[in-house]
């Protein structure tokens, strides 16, 4: 065979920077592998030392604009944890409500708007229109719910404003709840739809056994809460993560890429929550799953488009019993603030989220540790490349290209995350 | 029907929150469709043709010197460029950090800082012309929409000069920073959003940037008469537009 050099400047569907560099010898080996993610760091662990406590949710929601929401709830919870603040019922729901509504904006982006068009055959959802007009129609329609949902409970959809360290500054209305909810009701039939498409269209067969890894908890599917689990036997609290994570500098990314300590690489993200969490989903989107034809825990990362589906369904339900419970009542947020160190670790849409600040007892950021999911997965992006590319060397370079890249959005990398 | 308007659509040292925004226009983003031909736009297209374009939509500031040339690039390709968001305006949220020495903040996050050729985060009118500016982190959905209408009917677009103030009294709001002494950045910060935060019981913090000709030093002071640390003023002027000529003396500089 012929040499193999694949080159993809600037990667396409994803959010930020990245790149991918491929060569492949002559007797079929891969000599050199880079997911070059070259998006210019902002240094956020730099500049909010010296900043105040009740301002980090604020500035690193601009870590982000597809998944604010997760950074401004992982950010006040680590804050909260350092304070020593116990939120509310409400508050952990409406948290909540308003996690799930990002992960359904998210998800149904990352399924419509960046992966369908290759699992079809479009450059891009604006070339699906002609041939698909109900699909990207059903597309937008998801993504908006989610969108509104955000909206109506953070105030506004991309870097919301009501969510703040103790709670909430505002209550919803009901009416605007209910109004909502009848929407998520309707749009249950959307997500029906959304998975039969992701299960009936041909997904690469490629599987790679790696450590999936998410947070989880006995009583609800774990978003914000929950301990740090993983298929290989990981099970920390959010306050221990520094003792078996670790990250190092590789010369060709501005993303760090981490490691379990003594380990190797792992996945976070919609497959490796589905795999871990499977019990804790809603009846109905369990029976979409099993229906879906599709066994979990399952390994192949094409997969994640499917587990977003099951995931989109879930969503939804869980989004109206918190609004049929949530009592919507003005709450005090009363405090005081003190030195302290405080993490947590979220469930962002594209995987888990770990935040950790050392603050003074003015409130004034000593110290600022933040992983995004891309991060987590960077490394693990690679390894599955390594194995995934050689399996397709029949085919021409084009499709080799498109099938990595393929690859790659299926983890939906947050580029400008995992640089930050 | 004439020829539509090629849009392209860039990002830099940002989060993509402001072209999330234009995503977010669901309800018309068919519409949309129709009248424009988007034909770039990296994080939507996999196809994209970088010949010319009618409107370029840069979001994001400049912060290595592959940006600058980027930019400048960009510029010679474009018939109309504007500043998308708070970010290519003036460096938004990530400007801060051109307050912390550039080996210090490298130090900080990088053991290698050899391979990193970051400098001061700057808006994209510090390397070439701009034609428009979209205020906001993000820019507000309806003002995108007025800046697009605008170009179709090649009139100027309408966009707010007046500070968040004004949309406070449309909304009834009792003002933050007299009734309850909360450090309200309002009256020095462009309109656009609907006074968001005053209306949700939080104070505004400018996220739409300075508001034409602010005073913003009597602000500074009426905030340290309810009770702001000389630290605490700082750092709500170095937040959104902290390299705005406006802010800069209460930022710091």
């Amino acid at each position: 065979m012929e040499e193999i050099t694949i080159d993809v400047d600037y990667l396409a569907r994803v959010e930020g920077r990245g790149a991918l560099n491929i060569s492949i010898s002559k007797d079929g080996k891969v000599e050199d592998l880079q997911f070059r993610i070259y998006e210019p760091p902002r240094f956020f662990e730099s500049f909010l030392i010296g900043r105040k406590y009740d301002e980090v949710m604020e500035l690193t929601s601009r870590i982000c604009g597809i998944c604010p929401v997760a950074h401004q709830i992982t950010a006040i919870r680590a804050i909260e944890n350092a304070l020593g603040i116990e939120p509310s019922q409400q508050t952990r729901d409406l948290r909540k409500l308003m996690a799930i509504s990002a992960h359904i904006q998210s998800n149904v982006l990352s399924m419509y708007f960046l992966s369908l068009p290759d699992l079809m055959g479009y450059e891009s959802i604006i070339a699906m229109t002609k041939d698909n007009l109900d699909i990207v129609k059903r597309g937008l329609k998801l993504k908006k719910l989610g969108n509104d949902i955000t909206d109506l409970v953070g105030g506004r959809a991309v870097h919301p404003v009501t969510a703040v360290v103790g709670g909430f500054t505002v209550v919803p209305s009901r009416n605007k709840m209910k109004a909502i909810r009848k929407r998520l009701v309707e749009a249950k039939q959307d997500a029906y739809a959304t998975v039969d498409l992701f299960s009936e269209i041909e997904l690469p067969d490629f599987e790679r056994k790696c450590e999936h890894m998410a947070i989880s908890d006995s009583k609800e599917y774990a978003i914000n809460h929950g301990r740090f689990i993983s298929t290989e036997g990981l099970d920390c609290d959010e306050m221990e993560y520094r003792d078996y994570i670790h990250e190092e500098q590789v010369p060709y990314s501005t993303a760090l890429h981490s490691h379990v300590k003594n380990r190797g690489s792992f996945m976070v993200g919609p497959l490796p929550r589905v795999n871990l969490n499977f019990d804790q989903l809603s009846s109905d989107s369990k029976d979409a799953a099993k229906r879906s034809g599709v066994k979990f825990p399952n390994f192949n990362p094409f997969v994640s488009h499917l587990a977003r589906a099951i995931e989109l369904i879930h969503d939804i339900d869980e989004s109206i019993e918190i609004i049929d419970r949530v009592p919507l009542k003005e709450e005090r947020r009363d405090f005081r603030c003190k030195a302290g160190f405080g993490a947590a670790i979220t469930e962002a849409p594209r995987g888990s989220l770990y935040h950790s600040y050392e603050i003074d007892n003015n409130g004034i950021v000593k110290k600022a540790d933040l992983v995004p999911p891309t991060a987590h997965n960077a490394n693990n992006i690679e390894k599955d490349l390594q194995e995934f590319v050689l399996t397709l060397l029949d085919l021409s370079m084009d499709e080799i290209t498109l099938k990595c890249e393929m690859l790659i959005r299926a983890y939906d990398p947050c580029i400008s995350c995992s640089t930050h | 029907m004439a020829k539509k308007p090629k849009i392209a659509i860039f990002k830099f040292t940002g989060c993509a929150g402001c072209q999330l925004e234009l995503l977010h226009l669901e309800d018309i983003f068919l519409d949309l469709l129709e009248l424009f031909d988007i034909n770039y736009w990296v994080m939507v297209k996999r196809d994209n043709d970088e010949k010319e374009w009618d409107i370029s939509l840069v979001e994001g500031g400049i912060s290595t010197p592959e940006e600058i040339e980027e930019i400048k690039q960009i510029r010679k390709k474009t018939k109309f460029l504007v500043a998308f968001g708070d970010c290519a305006i003036g460096g938004c949220i990530p400007s801060i950090r051109n307050w912390t020495p550039q080996m210090e903040a490298e130090n900080q996050v990088y053991p290698d800082t050899s391979t990193i050729h970051s400098m001061k985060v700057l808006g994209i009118g510090e390397y070439v012309k701009i034609d428009a500016i979209l205020k906001g982190c993000p820019p507000h959905r309806e003002t995108i929409v007025e800046l697009l209408k605008s170009a179709l009917l090649k009139t100027r677009p309408r966009l707010r000069q007046h500070p968040v103030c004004v949309e406070c009294k449309f909304r009834d709001n009792a003002c933050l920073i007299t009734s309850k002494k909360m450090g309200c950045m309002g009256p020095v910060t462009s309109a656009g959003c609907g006074a968001i935060c005053p209306s949700l019981g939080r104070e505004c913090e400018g996220c739409f940037g300075p508001m034409s000709n602010p005073n913003a030093s009597a602000l500074a002071s009426i905030f340290k008469g309810i009770g702001f640390s000389e630290d605490d003023i700082k750092r709500k002027f170095r937040k959104y537009a902290g390299m705005s000529s406006e802010f800069q003396k209460e930022a710091g500089h």
